[in-house]
């Protein structure tokens, strides 16, 4: 199981370093969806079956295809291209403070004192016990998500209908 | 053999930084949009990590609203992209510099 979640966690991080390093916007996207896949992958390893579905379906699924419908709309074929001002010092800057942010969660991490592990619940993440939890404890988050997914859609629309004067 | 929390966590700080060295190297707006769900989809893990160690559904549960909220935004955000392709001809992040003095 070890096994199998380093080699899930080194495709998720190989992936996800071609997303950010290598210039083409339509590559990155194509390794971002195996970089979901990968950590759908390790939700499966965290008995949590049921997020796994929804990111393949959600994520991998629908996402990814609103990614790839826009960088086909938007033709952007080409590699991104050099700025007209070099900015190396910024980039170099940006990173070494990327890296600042790291060590503070790790440290972070480091810091907090875990209580120990609960004894293991008998079918946690079936789909079952979410659905129990999403309309009990959870009813009024769900409500409110559904507002905020119309308010999205409308202002999709809006936005993508009418130019921006 | 279970696999402890604190690999989750490595794994969900390392995918963390990589969204962030993205979102700030980056030009390509859609480029930078795609760190930013990658930084997204790293905080899941660390709670779907946390979930699997404190055997508790609640983890799943706000892993399930950050799955919605990243949906509405990418729609809205790959609107704005669009509109911005359409009036300003490039979606290079230092070609936006309209509220800049």
């Amino acid at each position: 199981m070890q096994t199998l979640f380093f080699v899930l966690g080194a495709v998720a991080l190989i992936s996800g370093g071609l997303v950010v390093f290598q210039p083409h916007p339509l590559r990155s996207a194509l390794w971002l969806i195996v970089n979901f896949f990968a950590v759908a992958g390790i939700y499966l390893l965290a008995h949590a079956e049921f997020i796994a579905a929804i990111q393949v379906i959600v994520y991998a699924g629908a996402i990814m295809v609103l990614f790839l419908f826009v960088i086909m709309l938007l033709n952007l074929r080409h590699p991104e291209e050099a700025p007209a001002i070099p900015h190396i010092g910024q980039k170099f800057l940006g990173t070494v403070l990327a890296g600042f942010v790291a060590l503070l969660m790790i440290y972070g991490f480091t810091q907090a004192k875990l209580p120990a592990a609960k004894e293991a619940l008998p079918g946690l993440g079936n789909t079952e016990m979410i659905a129990r939890s999403l309309f009990t404890d959870y009813l009024l988050p769900f409500e409110v998500t559904s507002v905020l997914l119309l308010v999205a859609i409308v202002g999709a629309v809006v936005l993508a209908k009418s130019r921006l004067k | 053999m279970v696999v402890p929390v604190t690999y989750y966590l490595a794994l969900s700080i390392a995918l963390f930084t990589l969204g962030v060295i993205g979102v700030i190297i980056r030009r390509n707006a859609i480029v930078i949009f795609m760190s930013i769900e990658m930084m997204l989809n790293s905080v899941n893990l660390a709670f779907i990590g946390f979930a699997d160690y404190f055997k508790a559904v609640d983890g799943q549960m706000f892993v399930f609203f950050v799955l919605t909220v990243a949906a509405a935004e990418v729609a809205v955000g790959l609107a704005l992209i669009v509109a911005i392709y359409r009036n300003r001809g490039s979606i290079y992040v230092d070609d936006l510099n309209i509220l800049k003095w």
